[in-house]
């Protein structure tokens, strides 16, 4: 990287901070525009995990949703104030577990730095515990090819499912209720700053020498096997990371939500982030960053519209009803995914961006002459 | 004996409609070497388009309208989103079948206004109680493992016999040289995805009967159920796909009968694991080698 794509990077990255600030700043907290960004970052952090195992290592896996819910319950089961446990596991006597982590941290160092150190500490418990669960469903899953893959884990997400959902789990997981009232950040900027520092332990990892062999491995197996690269541990590598950052993004995602049930966790929550990978360019983390924002901001903001009756000054009640958006969405999904393969960014990455708009200047200019 | 019967023969009959879908996902992957997502959610267009075909005309119309316009959609389907993708990577030919099923979804709550539509008796004849073995039950039971088989001899008379079917086997071994060879390989592709289409539209008559309502989100899971079937018995080989379906729709509905439904779903995926595992090429399918 030279030394202009450095600032180009810091400044981009500098910018991206002070909106965000100025949006929490100058906007209440239930702002659409905060519920953008918080949502967002969620998203953007769980399909760079996604792309990590897709686009880098070349292993399709369809899990993220399992790994995400294992995540969202953790962060809810352990941080859940000991008073507040009687009225959520009310079906379940009060539950199985005294503690919330939030509450042992704020003992040692008061309220708030405890509050807060004791919120990250339940995201990374949640972050590890998808890690393992990765490890042991890696053990027989990881050996299958491709499509086999994806659907194994795909299978494994919905056992997941099931198991939350079962009433013996209940005294933990609350069954099928909703857990409730545990800590959440209400503004942008800690949703931001979180997703940005993860991706950024991604990238790195990404650059190391593990992240060349991901990209050998996906390259060419064969090959890969050849130089020397030990497939299955670099597989189960990729594989249990990106699950442990799906897993913490799980975690952020219950944070967002407010409460916690296994329904929203299904498959179609997998293939949403999936879409959004396609969308960015299935091996460019910044596509995947870009398409999150750009995805939710436009499915909950812009074509809101479309759902309502009213969109860029045309009334018409009839066409533009509930479900009009999502139907306009993936028609447009559709078209990137036929003729525009390479999604938003290709393979290229954020300090590539000067580069790409120069020459597509250039190449204007020469069209001109 | 008398406990466990019911939960028996409703388990046939969801296996045969199971079987139904199964075939499908099979015919398609023997060939494309593509899971259709999409599958599942043509299966949901199917019980969709019956609850408003039946309330709006009479069933000598409506039933052959089902099949007819759930033929079209999965004709359309592999001309619009598989074909341009021909000779891309495998990846992207499932994402666009995912894309496929999104698209599907969305349209549908778009139409339905995300309300489930209300199975109201669409074919009274089948909605009938009969007696079987001293239990009450509905006609559609009796009539599904029936109606499954016959269309499955048929089915293999065609791919055995016929010159379309030998185009399909050809196709299937080695789609390169069948090319070469002259098939025309575009019409045997549609071709098995008009078939596939066909039955999942006579496996959503069935087994939509059963049902209070369709809900988008209804083929979502026999889809993926048909799919594990269809692995099971070794994809690609239509007698797999019957067989590993039946076995499916039976081990469900005897866990069910145990009082275990919260894992009936968990039970089918755990089997796919496990045989993905053990015999990776399923019950009847062939070894399959990496060409490097």
């Amino acid at each position: 990287m030279s030394k202009k794509q450095t600032w180009f990077v810091m400044i981009v990255l500098a910018v991206a901070l002070v909106a965000c600030l100025a949006v929490d700043l100058m906007l209440p907290s239930y702002h659409i525009a905060v519920t953008v960004i918080k949502k967002a970052a969620v998203y953007a952090l769980v399909a760079v995990s996604m792309n990590l195992l897709n686009g880098f290592t070349g292993l399709f896996s369809l899990g993220q949703a399992g790994f995400m819910l294992l995540g969202a319950y953790a962060y809810g089961v352990l941080t859940i104030p000991v008073d507040k446990r009687a009225g959520v596991y009310q079906y379940f006597d009060g539950g199985a577990i005294h503690f919330s982590i939030p509450e042992i941290f704020s003992n040692v160092l008061g309220d708030t730095v405890g509050t807060t150190v004791g919120m990250l500490a339940a995201l990374l418990v949640g972050g590890i515990l998808a890690a393992l669960v990765a490890y042991l469903i890696g053990l027989p899953v990881l050996r299958l090819k491709s499509d086999y893959l994806a659907i194994a884990t795909l299978g494994f997400a919905e056992i997941l499912r099931a198991f939350f959902q079962w009433n013996a789990l209940g005294p933990i997981t609350n069954g099928s209720n909703l857990l409730k009232s545990y800590p959440t950040f209400s503004h942008a900027t800690p949703y931001v700053v979180l997703a940005g520092v993860m991706i950024a332990f991604i990238v790195l990892l990404i650059r190391s020498t593990y992240g060349r062999a991901f990209k050998a491995i996906r390259d060419d197996e064969v090959a890969a096997e050849a130089m020397g690269i030990n497939l299955s541990r670099h597989k189960r590598l990729a594989f249990v990371i990106s699950s442990f950052f799906a897993g913490i993004g799980g975690g952020m995602m219950a944070m967002y939500m407010g409460t916690i049930a296994a329904a929203p966790f299904k498959s179609t929550l997998t293939y949403e982030i999936l879409l959004i990978v396609v969308i960015g360019g299935i091996g460019s983390i910044t596509g995947s960053v870009l398409a999150s924002f750009l995805y939710i901001f436009s499915s909950e903001w812009l074509l809101r519209g479309l759902d309502s009756g009213t969109f860029l000054g045309i009334n018409a009640p009839d066409l533009f009803k509930n479900g009009f958006r999502m139907a306009v969405f993936s028609i447009i999904i559709m078209v990137i995914v036929l003729f525009f393969r390479r999604g938003l960014m290709g393979d290229k990455e954020l300090p590539d961006i000067p580069n790409m708009i120069r020459g597509v200047g250039r190449r204007k200019k020469e069209a001109r002459k | 004996m008398q406990e466990i019967l019911p939960y028996l023969i409703n388990g046939i009959s969801v296996g045969g409609q199971y079987a139904l879908i199964a075939i499908g996902y099979t015919l398609v992957y023997g060939i494309l070497r593509l899971i259709n997502f999409a599958h599942g959610d043509v299966f949901m267009v199917a019980g969709l388009i019956m609850v408003y075909a039946t309330t709006a005309m009479p069933m000598y119309l409506a039933l052959p309208l089902v099949l007819v316009v759930t033929v079209l959609l999965g004709f359309l389907i592999e001309r619009v989103a598989y074909k341009p993708l021909r000779s891309a990577p495998r990846m992207s030919l499932m994402i666009s079948a995912i894309g496929v099923s999104y698209l599907i979804q969305n349209l549908a709550f778009y139409i339905t206004g995300g309300v489930p539509q209300p199975v109201t008796n669409p074919i009274p004849w089948i909605s009938e109680n009969v007696e079987l073995f001293g239990q009450s039950t509905k006609r559609v039971t009796l009539v599904t493992p029936v109606l499954t088989i016959l269309l499955v001899v048929a089915l293999v008379y065609l791919i055995n016999h016929t010159k379309i079917g030998m185009a399909m086997r050809a196709a299937a071994k080695d789609f390169e040289t069948a090319q070469l060879m002259g098939i025309k390989i575009n019409a045997v592709i549609s071709m098995t995805f008009v078939i596939g289409s066909f039955l999942a539209a006579v496996g959503a008559m069935l087994y939509f009967t059963n049902y209070p309502s369709v809900s988008i989100t209804s083929g979502g899971m026999p889809g993926l159920k048909a799919f594990v079937a269809a692995v099971f018995g070794g994809i690609g080989s239509i007698p797999g796909a019957v067989v590993g379906a039946f076995v499916i729709g039976l081990c469900e509905e005897i866990i069910k009968g145990l009082g275990y439904t919260t894992f009936s779903d968990a039970f089918t995926f755990a089997l796919l694991i496990v045989v993905l595992c053990v015999r990776p090429t399923g019950l009847f399918g062939e070894k399959v080698t990496d060409k490097v």
